[in-house]
C-alpha cells in the first residue's frame, strides 16, 4: 500500500462543504503538491490525514494505517508542519529542536544527517528565540522540527506562505533532497509556480480536486492556443480585449495579458486588427501555456 | 519519563521567560497581603471623640481617663453645652460624643443607676457600631471596677469574650481569604491560560500529532503550577505569621496538605476551563468572572455567608473556596486537627475527583 491513500473523503462544517469526495494516492519518495487558493480545503485535508479531524465519509490510510482507528501509531510516524508557525516563540532554536526530538523519543544526534542540510543554515542563530527569526528561518526550523524524528511521511501545509522568493527556492531544494531519501511528501501551496517542482500535482478548489497529473501532463492536457499581448496602455488593453466577441479568457500575467479564444486560432487575425485599432504600441505573440495558465483555465471552468 | 521531564523544562522556560506571568505569580500575593493588611482594614485606631461632661466630678473624670488611655479613642474636644454637639459632628472629624449628665457620681451611688449618652456619627454604620461597642465595654469595665471598690451588693452582669479572635483583628479574616484567592488564581486561571495558549498558538496541533499521550500533556502543563501555587501558599503564610502575627495553632503539615488539596481542586477547574475554551482571553474571562468574583464575594472572605440570602448561601456551597476557608480558619485559629476538618476535606476531595473525571473526558484528542 502506498504511504498516503485517500479514498472518497468528504467533510462538512456546518453549512460549508470543506472536502467533497477526495481521492488520491502518494507513493514513497514522491513529492505530491496540493495547489489551490485560500479556502480550497487544503488545511482540512491535512488535518484529516494527520488524524486531527474526523472525516464524515470515506477512508484514508497513512503508512498503511487507518487514520481513525490507528491514530496513535500514525502520530508517531509522520512529520507535520501546520500552516501557521507553530513552534514555541519564547524557546530558542536549539531548545525547540531538542524539545521535539525528545518528545518523539529520539535525539538531534540520532537523525542529524536528515536535518543537517537545513540545520546548518539556522545554526548560527541557535541561541535566538524562535519568535525573533525571519519568516524563512522560521519555516526552516519548523521543517527541522518536523523531520527530527525521521518520519516516513511528511505533511507540509503551506510551508512557503509569507516567505521571500529566495528562501522559497531553497526550501523547495530541500524538499527535493528529502524526497530522494524515500520520504513521501504531501505539500500544499497557494503559489502556482511551485507546482512545477512537484512530481504530482492536484489542483484543489472549493473542496474538490480538479485534476491530478504530473506538471507536464497538466500542461499537455491544455489544448488551447494562447497569445500574450502588450500595449502602451495596459488598462485600456484589458477592457478592449475582454470586449472582443470571441474572447474566452483574458487575464493579466506579469507584464502582459494572456488571452485565449473560443474558436481557437480561427479569429486570430480579427483579434489582432481589432486590438491594433484601439491600442497604440500593441504587440501580440503566440505562446506555449505554462502550468499557471492551465490552473487559471481549470479554475474558471 | 524523559519526555515528561523535557516537557516540564519547556513549561518552566515559558514561565520564567514571561515577566508578566512571573509578576502576576509572585507580585500579586505580596501586594494583596499588604493591601488587605494595611489599607483595607475595618479595625479602629484612635477614633476621635468629644466630651460633654456636665458633672465634672471625680467619677466622671476617672471614666474619661479610661477613654484617653484606650488605644481606640483619642479625645479632641471638650464641649461646654449640648448645642455644640451637632456642630461638632458637622465638622466631620469627631466620630463619637460622650455625654455625661450632671451629678454623675452622686446619682450613681444614691440612685444605684446613672445614664451616659453615646452619640455616634452613623454615616458609616459599621464604624459607629464598632465604636459604640468599644465605648460600652470601657464603661462596663469601669462600672465593675468602682462597684468592687465600694463593696456594693452583688449585681449580675454579663461577661462576654470573643473566642479565637478576641481583638477582632481583620488579618485573621483576610490571610485565609487572600490565600484562597491567590491559590485559586494561580492554579485555575494560570493553568487554563497556559493550556489555551498552546491551542491559540497552534502548538497543541503539533503536540497532538506526536507520541505524547494527552494525559501527559495535561500533567506536564499542570505540575509547574502546583509547585508555584505551593510556593505562593508558603509566602502568604510566612507573611501572615511574621508581619501580621497570624497564629498557626494547628498542625503545619496538615495545613500544607490541605493547601495541596485545594490547589488540586483549583487546577481541575483550570483544566476544565481550558478544555471548553479556545482562546486565552475567554479562559481569562471565565476564570475572572466565574471564579474570582464568587471566590471574593460568596466564600465568606469579604461578606459573612450567614447573612446572605438563602439562594446565595446554597450557591456558596458549591464553591471550593468556602470549604477551604473553613479548613484554614479551623486549623490556623482554632488549632483543629484532621478530625475537625474531615467534612470540608471530604467535600473538596469529592469536588476534585468529579472535576478531574469531567476534564479528562472533555479533553480533545483531536481538533474541534
Amino acid at each position: 500500500m502506498n504511504p498516503i491513500v485517500v479514498q472518497h473523503i468528504s467533510k462538512q462544517y456546518k453549512s460549508v462543504e470543506a472536502l467533497k469526495d477526495i481521492s488520491f494516492e502518494v507513493k514513497a519518495g514522491e513529492l505530491f503538491g496540493l495547489i489551490g487558493p485560500d479556502g480550497a480545503g487544503k488545511t482540512t485535508l491535512f488535518r484529516v490525514l494527520t488524524t486531527l479531524l474526523l472525516a464524515d465519509t470515506g477512508k484514508a490510510f497513512v503508512n498503511g494505517r487507518d487514520v481513525v482507528k490507528d491514530y496513535k501509531l500514525i502520530r508517531r510516524e509522520v512529520g507535520y508542519m501546520p500552516g501557521r508557525f507553530s513552534l514555541y516563540q519564547d524557546l530558542t532554536v536549539e531548545e525547540n529542536l531538542k524539545f521535539f526530538a525528545t518528545i518523539f523519543n529520539t535525539s538531534i544526534k540520532e537523525n542529524y544527517d536528515l536535518i543537517r542540510d537545513i540545520y546548518v543554515q539556522i545554526e548560527p542563530f541557535k541561541k535566538r528565540p524562535a519568535g525573533k527569526l525571519s519568516g524563512g528561518m522560521k519555516q526552516k526550523l519548523a521543517l527541522c522540527c518536523a523531520l527530527v524524528h525521521k518520519p516516513e511521511v511528511l505533511f507540509l501545509d503551506e510551508p512557503t506562505t509569507g516567505v521571500d522568493p529566495v528562501s522559497r527556492k531553497e526550501f523547495w531544494e530541500m524538499l527535493q533532497r528529502l524526497k530522494s531519501k524515500g520520504i513521501a511528501i504531501l505539500v500544499s501551496t497557494p503559489y502556482m509556480d511551485e507546482a512545477n517542482l512537484c512530481d504530482q500535482v492536484a489542483l484543489m478548489q472549493n473542496g474538490q480536486l480538479l485534476q491530478i497529473n504530473t506538471p507536464k501532463g497538466v500542461v499537455d492536457s491544455f489544448a488551447q492556443p494562447m497569445w500574450a499581448i502588450r500595449a502602451d496602455n495596459m488598462y485600456q488593453l484589458i477592457s478592449t480585449a475582454r470586449a472582443f466577441e470571441d474572447t474566452q479568457s483574458c487575464y493579466a500575467f506579469g507584464d502582459s495579458l494572456h488571452i485565449t479564444l473560443t474558436n481557437g486560432t480561427a479569429q486570430e487575425e480579427a483579434l489582432a486588427t481589432y486590438l491594433k485599432e484601439k491600442n497604440p504600441g500593441l504587440t501580440m505573440e503566440r505562446i506555449q501555456p505554462g502550468i499557471e495558465d492551465c490552473f487559471m483555465y481549470l479554475m474558471k471552468n | 519519563m524523559k519526555q515528561f521531564l523535557q516537557f516540564l523544562k519547556k513549561e518552566f522556560y515559558h514561565i520564567f521567560r514571561d515577566r508578566r506571568t512571573l509578576l502576576i505569580l509572585f507580585g500579586m500575593p505580596i501586594v494583596q497581603i499588604i493591601l488587605f493588611g494595611f489599607a483595607i482594614t475595618n479595625e479602629i485606631h484612635e477614633a476621635k471623640f468629644a466630651v460633654l461632661d456636665q458633672s465634672n466630678d471625680y467619677y466622671s473624670t476617672r471614666l474619661l481617663q479610661r477613654f484617653d488611655h484606650s488605644a481606640y479613642f483619642h479625645r479632641v474636644k471638650n464641649l461646654q453645652s449640648p448645642n455644640e454637639i451637632a456642630k461638632t459632628f458637622e465638622e466631620g472629624d469627631v466620630k463619637i460624643v460622650i455625654v455625661i449628665p450632671p451629678q454623675f457620681g452622686k446619682t450613681f451611688f444614691h440612685e444605684r443607676k446613672s445614664t451616659i449618652q453615646l452619640l455616634a456619627d452613623a454615616t458609616d454604620p459599621n464604624t459607629a457600631t464598632t465604636l459604640e461597642n468599644y465605648a460600652s465595654s470601657i464603661i462596663n469595665q469601669y462600672q465593675k471596677d468602682i462597684t468592687k471598690e465600694e463593696k456594693l451588693p452583688l449585681t449580675i452582669s454579663t461577661d462576654y469574650r470573643l473566642q479565637y479572635n478576641p481583638a477582632l483583628k481583620s488579618v485573621y479574616m483576610f490571610v485565609p481569604g487572600v490565600m484562597t484567592l491567590i491559590l485559586m488564581l494561580v492554579s485555575a486561571m494560570m493553568t487554563s491560560i497556559a493550556i489555551t495558549r498552546e491551542k491559540e498558538l497552534g502548538t497543541m496541533e503539533i503536540l497532538l500529532v506526536s507520541p505524547l499521550k494527552p494525559g501527559l500533556i495535561i500533567v506536564g502543563k499542570v505540575v509547574p503550577y502546583i509547585m508555584l501555587a505551593f510556593i505562593n501558599a508558603i509566602i502568604i503564610l510566612v507573611m501572615g505569621v511574621f508581619i501580621f502575627d497570624m497564629p498557626i495553632k494547628g498542625n503545619l503539615f496538615l495545613l500544607l496538605a490541605e493547601c495541596g488539596l485545594f490547589v488540586l481542586t483549583a487546577l481541575s477547574i483550570g483544566i476544565l476551563i481550558s478544555s471548553i475554551t479556545e482562546s486565552q482571553q475567554t479562559a481569562m474571562m471565565i476564570s475572572m468572572v466565574g471564579l474570582m468574583m464568587p471566590t471574593m464575594l460568596l466564600s465568606g472572605f469579604v461578606f459573612p455567608i450567614e447573612s446572605m440570602p438563602l439562594p446565595l448561601q446554597i450557591i456558596a456551597n458549591i464553591l471550593p473556596a468556602k470549604w477551604f476557608i473553613i479548613i484554614l480558619k479551623t486549623i490556623m485559629l482554632k488549632g483543629g486537627g484532621l478530625m475537625d476538618v474531615w467534612k470540608p476535606t471530604v467535600i473538596l476531595l469529592g469536588m476534585t475527583l468529579v472535576l478531574q473525571v469531567i476534564s479528562i473526558r472533555k479533553f480533545k484528542i483531536r481538533l474541534s
